[in-house]
């Protein structure tokens, strides 16, 4: 064992070198299959939403390329507070992930002993109820004659009028809780990887909780803080079925105008449109983030 | 590091207390960890018992909402719905045609990724990470354009297409996790003692780096049978269970859906446990 355990406890980034033609051949022969799908139904149809986000026409007599760039402005100027939405909702989301996930995840990793494993499966048990139930779980819960507000209501604590179902914070309180595991599973990984001897360590030089934590603990749990960060804002962002389930017309957030663009209107220009501002802004702020952590860290 | 602080050290690491041990200074243990740790895991299962409780309501017309007394006919009529039946059909099909393909076309790129060094190795770990950071329905969006622009009838078809498109990515990454702490020195010995590569695969590489297809393979599946936002902009007329509870929900949801959704939950559950049980077993074994 004493020859292995250097491989195993550095599992190195560099698979080992196997230069040989015959060899390389190989690889690329197990990547064709698998890279030629993702080609063919992620990249194509990437650049084909372009394509038809800059065609004109209707649905009864088609659509054709005028290369008509203006329907971005078009699209921004008509959807503005969509836009909006989707960006301050996912950022709300993020946040509030992150103030419920740490401590969870903390808790988790540093105070569950032998509880570890049960306590993370319990996080991830929502996972085995379908997204769309789970979600109308939180009508039923807070439905307006329903177990929550109607029993305030009956005992008289709430006026015979309070709502929460379709409001703002039923669509960001079912955001949240759909997300939060995603918030949690990465924090933990990266808070459980810490070696308890750094933490005495800094006790030991007289470095109090506070200092410690802030210190020692919070600069090693980044990579997952980030990673954590990402699984919650990027799907978040283009959600919308916590809107449409849990919300009102003035909770719309640009996934619900893509999918009435698209599934409704058969507008596919404009669903197009918009479908590639979201990406495009999402994009753009996946690549700064993989720039500041390094694509390692990310891509595993 | 003095011998106290080793077996501290040691008895967090194999995630026992520490209570016999002396505390260190600083590290008297707070109240508040664990009550909100608590209070967060009853959170995440408030929606869970909610929708087993409704399925047991004895509700009269459309809406499932307030509590009117204990019943179990919506589980005795749970398949008098011929649409569940085949939307849960069409689901169950879908799902296992794309674990299969999704696992076998992902944990070929992740061999290739950590067994083989080439050009553009890099390249391929950004690309196999962008459709995870793509959100869902830019996806469903997109591949809608692609079928629209060359007249691919929407259907069953399309949505194994659309599923093992996004499965592939996560199939590669977990995969990866598996393969990369892999010692390759094994495979050596292998091919030292006269296998040929394909042997030495089947005897030595797949058994070692099998726990990590079948996690795969479970995502997958799991991944392909939720699924709403991708498949709604692809399935056509096709229904699918996450569909056709989506529908259902328009009108009132009806008790059925909250009953399939703790069946399901109950076998998730169960798979996962076994599943836990058969290692601890092997591991005692």
């Amino acid at each position: 064992m004493a020859v292995v355990a250097p491989t195993v406890a550095q599992p190195s980034a560099q698979p080992p070198a196997r230069r040989s033609p015959r060899v390389r051949w190989i690889a690329y022969l197990l990547l064709a299959p698998g890279l030629g799908w993702l080609f063919l139904f992620w990249l194509w149809p990437s650049i084909q939403m372009f394509i038809t986000s800059l065609q004109t026409g209707t649905y009864a007599e088609g659509y054709t390329f005028t290369g008509n760039v203006g329907i971005y402005r078009d699209v921004l100027a008509a959807y503005p507070e969509q836009l909006f939405r989707s960006l301050v909702y996912a950022l709300i989301v993020t946040v509030a992930c992150l103030a419920i996930g740490y401590p969870l995840a903390y808790a988790i990793a540093m105070r569950a002993g032998r509880w570890k494993n049960a306590i993370l499966f319990m996080v991830i048990l929502p996972f085995f109820v379908s997204y769309i139930i789970r979600t109308l779980s939180w009508k039923f819960i807070l439905a307006d004659d329903g177990i929550f507000l109607g029993t305030l209501k009956s005992i008289g604590l709430l006026p015979d009028d309070a709502q929460i179902v379709n409001t703002t914070s039923a669509v960001l309180g079912g955001l949240i809780y759909n997300f939060l595991p995603f918030m949690v599973l990465p924090l933990f990984v990266s808070l459980d990887k810490i070696d308890p001897s750094l933490l005495e360590a800094a006790g030991d030089l007289y470095s109090n909780k506070r200092s410690t934590f802030l210190r020692v603990t919070l600069p090693l749990s980044l990579p997952g803080l980030l990673a954590g960060s990402l699984l919650t804002f990027i799907p978040v962002a283009g959600d919308f079925i916590n809107a449409e389930l849990l919300g009102n017309p003035n909770t719309t957030m640009l996934g619900n105008v893509i999918q009435v663009q698209m599934l409704e209107h058969n507008d596919y220009p404009t669903g197009a449109a918009i479908s590639f501002i979201l990406m495009a802004a999402i994009l753009i702020g996946v690549f700064v983030y993989a720039k500041l952590l390094g694509t390692e860290e990310l891509t595993g | 590091m003095t011998d106290v602080d080793a077996a501290v050290a040691f008895e967090r690491a194999e995630g026992r207390g520490t209570s016999n041990a002396p505390r260190r200074r600083g590290r008297k243990k707070g109240w508040f960890l664990p009550t909100f740790a608590g209070l967060v895991i009853a959170y995440l299962f408030l929606p869970i018992a909610v929708m087993i409780l409704y399925g047991f309501n004895d509700y009269a017309g459309k809406y499932n909402y307030a509590w009117q007394g204990f019943t179990l006919r919506h589980w005795g009529n749970l398949f008098d719905d011929p649409d569940l039946v085949t939307a849960l059909q069409n689901s169950i099909i879908i799902a296992v045609v794309v674990t299969a393909l999704a696992t076998i076309l992902g944990t070929m790129i992740a061999l290739a990724l950590t067994r083989y060094r080439f050009r553009g190795r890099g390249a391929t770990n950004m690309f196999i990470f962008l459709p995870m950071a793509t959100p869902e329905i830019v996806m469903g969006a997109s591949l809608l354009t692609l079928f629209v622009t060359f007249g691919v009838p929407l259907g069953f078809g399309t949505i194994l297409i659309a599923h093992v498109m996004f499965c592939i990515s996560f199939v590669v990454v977990t995969v990866k996790a598996r393969t990369q702490g892999f010692n390759a020195e094994w495979e050596e010995a292998a091919k030292d003692l006269g296998a040929t590569p394909w042997v030495t695969f089947w005897t030595v590489t797949f058994p070692l780096i099998l726990p990590g297809i079948a996690a795969a393979a479970a995502l997958a599946f799991a991944l392909s049978i939720d699924d709403y936002v991708v498949s709604t902009f692809n399935a056509g007329k096709t229904v699918t269970f996450p569909l056709w509870v989506y529908g259902a929900s328009r009108q009132g949801v009806p008790a059925t859906v909250n009953v399939m959704g703790t069946i399901i939950f109950l076998v998730g559950v169960g798979l996962a446990l076994l599943n836990v049980w058969f290692q601890r077993r092997r591991e005692v074994a």
